[in-house]
Formats: structure tokens, C-alpha cells, sequence
């Protein structure tokens, strides 16, 4: 059958489903995934340890947390890899213990380590995945071009995966994930080892995926990640949820936004700080990084203090307001950082 | 329509394909080929049962061949057929644990297990595959034999049994491969394990050499050897060795029936404890 036949038929089972949401729509209110009190022991180590969220359909939960938190192990459980020792989990309101068919059939999986078959080309990797699925070879063949296309593989499709790079690899492994159009999406730390561009690369398509209504969860130690991607966020640390909420709740939480002036030469710094002080309630002045930070509630105090100086003699070399980052979000919370140290990550 | 499940209001937007069932057989048999397109791009991982076994064929046949006294009718050469033919599949276990391990150790098959595929599709397409392979030592040391001077003296029917037989043995030997395969870690592990087990076990036995001359004792262990059974059939059909003496212990007296006897009782006692095995496994 030629390709365009298949688009077509693609588009037709478009509009049938569209068709039937309208009974739908009243009965999304059910979460996309939903896990109530998890836990998981292997032996004595308490992997995870009472984890429970919800994902809204269409949304994107980013599980945040350190090398050995528990986020595998979670992720695990969710895809019906591992049985969990208590709790429950919904994944497209199918129960991960006892329907784990309707399970699979809903959501896609990229693992921690890239699944690729190293010897399999890219366009057979997806060929392999896409008949397990059942689907029609020639849906496979135009779907996976399509991918392909999408993920920037088509000049490698018929190389083996051996011969990819890192973000290629990962790349294919998402691929691979999508060929049956899976509602709802996990991917574990899809970006760990990756080079920057290869990063944001990487983020892009996660973004298309969820602006076509993907549910995402997805798991990661970096706080960056998590702040690009998500929509809510939850930390965990030994296999505990130790805060939730969006990115911005997160940050609020541990302290407000700094407006940082840095001047540039030292002695106009005590001039500075004086014409400050008349501006604002607190100032804070260190004298080695010629700095002076002054509790902000947003932009309009950096206008206010900006038009001052721009009047006045003193030079600065920046003036900006300064947010918590998750990285200073996971030391309030934890005591200890999460961004992982060159030593994990190598293993990771 | 208000059953209409939420996995299907979550894609109404991109248009989802229909996910088919399609069974056991088409889901191993997908697998398989995956395994089978390995060995294309790695035709190296075939010299177990091609390179290897010739050689060992061409060493015995001609390096102990003169000094083996044996009762086939054309001398130890085509007496040794049977033997190197029982080892060749006996090494389908090993064929099996290399490549689990491997898949097992990549994560392929927990990607495998994500899927909505029937759990056991990936054990029997990595059988279906290793049969395959131990079946491409099978042609290859036939035909190598042909070229020593190996001939089938026996009927068409009894030489297609003798074939057959070899066929079952490999089946049993998928279940000590899955087992091992889901016991080690590493495929490196994996070799040393079946390089210091399968390798004795294959020798002490009447693959190479015959067993009468053996001190008691030896003789007594090689000829309960399962593979002995195995050996002495296939030597009796293809018409390459007269009947056992009446010395000789009773599974070769009987070799046809030892054999399946032994194919059975290895099948049962083995394939639950690699199930076993397997399930822990991957259930972590
Ligand atoms: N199969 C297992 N057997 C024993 N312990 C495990 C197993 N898998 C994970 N763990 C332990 O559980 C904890 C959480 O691991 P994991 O879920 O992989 O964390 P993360 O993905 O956040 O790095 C770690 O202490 C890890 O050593
Ligand atoms: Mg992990």
C-alpha cells in the first residue's frame, strides 16, 4: 500500500476518535498517571519509600532527586517492569498490578540507559518495535520516515546504532518509544550524559511531544531540566516526595527574588549602597565581589533602582533580579545538593 | 461510547494507530529475526558452530584418528561424526545464555517486557534463533563430514530421526541456556561458566572416544552421560557404529528411548528452575 494511503487512514482514525471527545471531555477529570503511597523494598534497602503524585493529562511531572533517591525504581513500578511491595498506580486509569497489558499498551518507556539495539540500523530499530506493536508494516515504514525526519536520524536511518553518538542514540530510543503513539510517555534521566546542545536539542522535541497532548513524566538530577520542562515538579531524596509543586511554588518556597547590583570600580560602592538604601528597606554589601543585594518583590523595584544609578555617577557592571534556582530549592530542602558529581555521573 | 477510556481521549489529538495483538508465535518469530539479523551483521558469533567444530573434527579425525581403534564400519573418522555433532548442540545452551545475558545486561529485555507483547516472546524468539544457529553447525559439520568420508549407511527414515533427535536435544539444552543466561550477569561470566562445565561434560562421555577401554569407573560416569545416549543413537541410525556391547551400561543398550527419556526428564527438571530463574530476574 503506498504511504499516502496510510496518512490518510491516520487521518480518518483522527477524526474518528475526535468524534468521541465530547464524551470524553467529561470524563478527563481522571489523572494521566497516578501513583497512591508506593513503596518498594529490595531487602533492607527502602528504595522507595510512600510515593504518591498525580499527572493531569497532557501535563508534564518532572520527578527531581539525586543519584539513588529512587526514581528508577519508581519509574520501574509505574510501567509495570517491577511490582511494588504496597501502594497502587494508575497509568491511563489502568491499575500498573492488575492490568499491566492495558498498562503497556498506553504508555512508552525510554529507559536510563539507551535500549537501542546497537546492532540493528535506526529504521530497524523502529521496524521491530513498531511489528511487536502490531502495527502494519507500511504505517511503520511511512510512520517511522516520519520520525526519523523529526528527530534529525534520516541521513543515519540505515546505519547500525553502534555508530551513533550519545544524543543520537537517545534520540532513536525516544523514536522508538513513539512509534505506537503511546498517550503517556516515561522517560528516565532521557537526557544524563548528553552534551549541552545535544540537551536542549532533546528538550525541544520533548516540547513538541507534550503540545501535541502527551502526558510526560519524566525523571532527572538536574534542576535545570526539571525547571525548562515541567509543569509540576516533585523532589524526592531516600525514596521520599520532600516537596511539590510548580517550578516557581518551588523557588518561592525557599526565599524570594534579590535585586544584585555590581558596581565597577570599589570606591563607588559605599556612594552606591548610600543611594540604595534610600530606595529600598535592607541592603546587603559585599565588599569582594563589590556587591550590594537588596530583597526585590520583581521588576519594577529593578526599574526603580535602575533609573536611579542611570542618573547618578556611579558605574555598574550589572543590575538584574536574582530567583532562588532549584539548586538552591534542593540544598534548603535537603541539605545537600543535587547536581550530580562528575564521579556519579560517569557511572550513571 | 461513555466507556471510552482515557488512553484513547489522550491521543485523540495525534491520531493513534491501532495496537494488534498478534500472538505468541508472530511476536517470538519478530524477536527471532532481530537475533537472526545479528548474526548477519556479526557473521563472526557463527564460528562456534562453523570453524570451531571443524576443527575439532579435522584434529580428532586426524591427529587421534590413527590411534583410536573403533567398530565402525569405515574407521574413527565417521565414527566421530556423531559425537561432534552431540557436542555442536549439546552448545546450543551456551548459544542461548550469551545472548540472554547480553540482552538481559543491555536492558533490551526490559524494553522487550514494556511492550504489550506476551512475557514469553522473548524467550522463545532468542530459542527460535539459537536453534537456528545450532542447526547451521548441524548442515556444516554434515558437510564436512561428507568431505572426511562420513557417510549415512542407515535408512532415509531412521537418518531424518537421528536428525530429529539432535533437534529435541537442542530444545532441552534452551533450558539450561535460559537458566544460566538468567543466573549470570555478565556475559563473560556466562563463557567461563559454560567453558568449565559444558566442555567436560561433553567430553566425558563417547563423543570422541570410545568407552569400553575406560577404567570402570569412568567408563561407568560416561556412559550414564545423557549426551552418551544422545551420541549412540545417532551413530546407530546413521549406520556409523554397530549396536553397544552387552557390557555396556543399559541407556546405550537402548539409545533411542535413553535419548528421549533423557530429553524429557532434562525438559522438566530444567525449564521450571530457568523460568524461576528468568522471572527473578527480570522482576527486579
Ligand atoms: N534491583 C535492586 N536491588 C537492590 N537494590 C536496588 C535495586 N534497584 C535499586 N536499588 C537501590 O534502590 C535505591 C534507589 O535506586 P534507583 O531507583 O535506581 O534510584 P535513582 O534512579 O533515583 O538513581 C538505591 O539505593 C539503589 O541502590
Ligand atoms: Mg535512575
Amino acid at each position: 500500500m503506498p504511504r499516502s494511503d496510510f496518512r490518510r487512514d491516520r487521518d480518518e482514525s483522527r477524526m474518528r476518535l475526535s468524534a468521541q471527545t465530547s464524551s470524553v471531555g467529561r470524563m478527563s477529570s481522571q489523572p494521566a498517571i497516578e501513583a497512591e503511597d508506593l513503596v518498594k523494598h529490595f531487602g533492607d534497602t527502602h528504595a522507595v519509600d510512600g510515593v504518591s503524585f498525580t499527572v493531569p493529562e497532557g501535563s508534564v511531572l518532572g520527578m527531581l532527586g539525586p543519584n539513588g533517591a529512587g526514581k528508577t525504581t519508581t519509574v520501574r513500578m509505574m510501567t509495570t517492569l517491577t511490582k511494588p511491595t504496597s501502594g497502587t498506580a494508575r497509568v491511563a486509569g489502568h491499575d500498573v498490578v492488575k492490568e499491566p497489558a492495558a498498562v503497556r499498551s498506553s504508555m512508552g518507556l525510554t529507559g536510563q540507559a539507551a535500549t537501542v539495539d546497537e546492532l540493528l540500523t535506526g529504521r530497524e530499530n523502529i521496524r521491530l518495535i513498531g511489528s511487536l506493536y502490531g502495527l502494519p508494516s507500511a504505517y511503520i515504514r511511512s510512520y517511522g520516515d516520519e520520525l526519523l525526519e523529526r528527530f534529525s536520524l534520516t541521513e543515519a536511518a540505515d546505519r547500525t546504532a553502534k555508530t551513533y553518538s550519545g544524543g543520537m542514540r537517545r534520540r532513536l530510543d525516544l523514536a522508538v518509544s513513539l512509534v505506537a503513539t503511546p498517550p503517556v510517555l516515561f522517560l528516565d534521566e532521557p537526557t544524563t550524559g548528553l552534551d549541552p546542545r545535544s540537551r536542549v536539542e532533546l528538550w525541544d522535541v520533548l516540547r513538541g511531544l507534550v503540545k501535541d497532548g502527551t502526558t510526560l513524566l519524566l525523571t532527572t538530577q538536574y534542576l535545570e531540566e526539571a525547571d525548562q520542562l515541567a509543569d509540576r515538579i516533585v523532589v524526592i531524596d531516600h525514596g521520599k516526595v520532600i516537596a511539590e509543586g510548580t517550578p516557581l511554588e518551588l523557588k518561592e518556597q525557599s526565599g524570594k527574588a534579590a535585586l544584585v547590583v555590581t558596581v565597577s570600580h570599589a570606591d563607588q560602592l559605599q556612594t552606591a549602597a548610600g543611594l540604595m538604601r534610600d530606595l529600598v528597606d535592607e541592603i546587603h554589601v559585599d565588599e569582594s565581589a563589590r556587591q550590594i543585594t537588596a530583597p526585590a518583590e520583581g521588576l519594577r523595584d529593578v526599574h526603580r533602582v535602575a533609573t536611579a544609578f542611570e542618573s547618578s555617577e556611579i558605574v555598574l557592571d550589572d543590575l538584574g533580579l536574582k530567583r532562588p534556582s532549584l539548586d538552591d530549592v534542593f540544598l534548603h530542602l535537603t541539605g545537600h545538593r543535587a547536581e550530580p558529581t562528575t564521579e556519579e555521573e560517569a557511572t550513571a | 461510547m461513555t466507556d471510552v477510556d482515557i488512553s484513547k481521549a489522550a491521543t485523540a489529538a495525534v491520531g493513534r494507530p491501532e495496537i494488534r495483538n498478534t500472538g505468541l508465535l508472530r511476536q517470538s518469530l519478530s524477536i527471532a529475526k532481530r537475533n537472526l539479523i545479528h548474526i548477519k551483521r556479526m557473521p563472526e558469533m557463527l564460528m562456534d558452530v562453523t570453524i570451531q567444530p571443524i576443527m575439532f573434527v579435522l584434529l580428532f579425525a586426524y591427529v587421534f584418528g590413527a590411534s583410536i581403534d573403533t567398530d565402525s564400519p569405515a574407521g574413527y573418522r565417521e565414527w566421530l561424526m556423531g559425537g561432534i555433532m552431540g557436542q555442536t548442540i549439546a552448545f546450543a545452551s551456551f548459544i542461548v545464555a550469551v545472548g540472554l545475558t547480553a540482552d538481559l545486561d543491555k536492558g533490551i529485555v526490559d524494553r522487550m517486557r514494556s511492550l504489550p507483547i506476551n512475557p514469553a516472546a522473548v524467550l522463545v524468539g532468542r530459542s527460535m534463533s539459537s536453534l537456528l544457529h545450532s542447526s547451521i553447525g548441524i548442515v556444516v559439520m554434515s558437510v564436512t563430514g561428507l568431505f572426511i568420508g562420513w557417510r549415512i549407511r542407515g535408512s532415509f527414515l531412521d537418518a531424518l530421526l537421528a536428525y530429529a533427535l539432535l533437534l529435541m536435544w537442542g530444545f532441552a539444552m534452551i533450558w539450561v541456556g535460559i537458566l544460566v543466561g538468567s543466573a549470570m550477569r555478565s556475559v563473560e561470566a556466562v563463557n567461563a561458566l559454560m567453558f568449565a562445565t559444558m566442555f567436560p561434560i561433553t567430553f566425558l562421555a563417547n563423543t570422541f572416544a570410545p568407552t569400553d577401554p575406560m577404567p570402570t569407573w569412568l567408563r561407568v560416569v560416561a556412559e550414564w552421560n545423557p549426551i552418551s545416549s544422545l551420541v549412540q543413537a545417532v551413530r546407530e541410525l546413521w549406520g556409523n557404529s554397530p549396536a553397544a556391547p552387552d557390557s555396556a551400561a543399559l541407556p546405550l543398550q537402548h539409545p533411542v528411548l535413553a535419548t528421549l527419556i533423557w530429553t524429557v526428564v532434562i525438559t522438566a527438571i530444567v525449564a521450571p528452575l530457568a523460568l524461576r530463574a528468568f522471572g527473578r530476574r527480570t522482576a527486579t
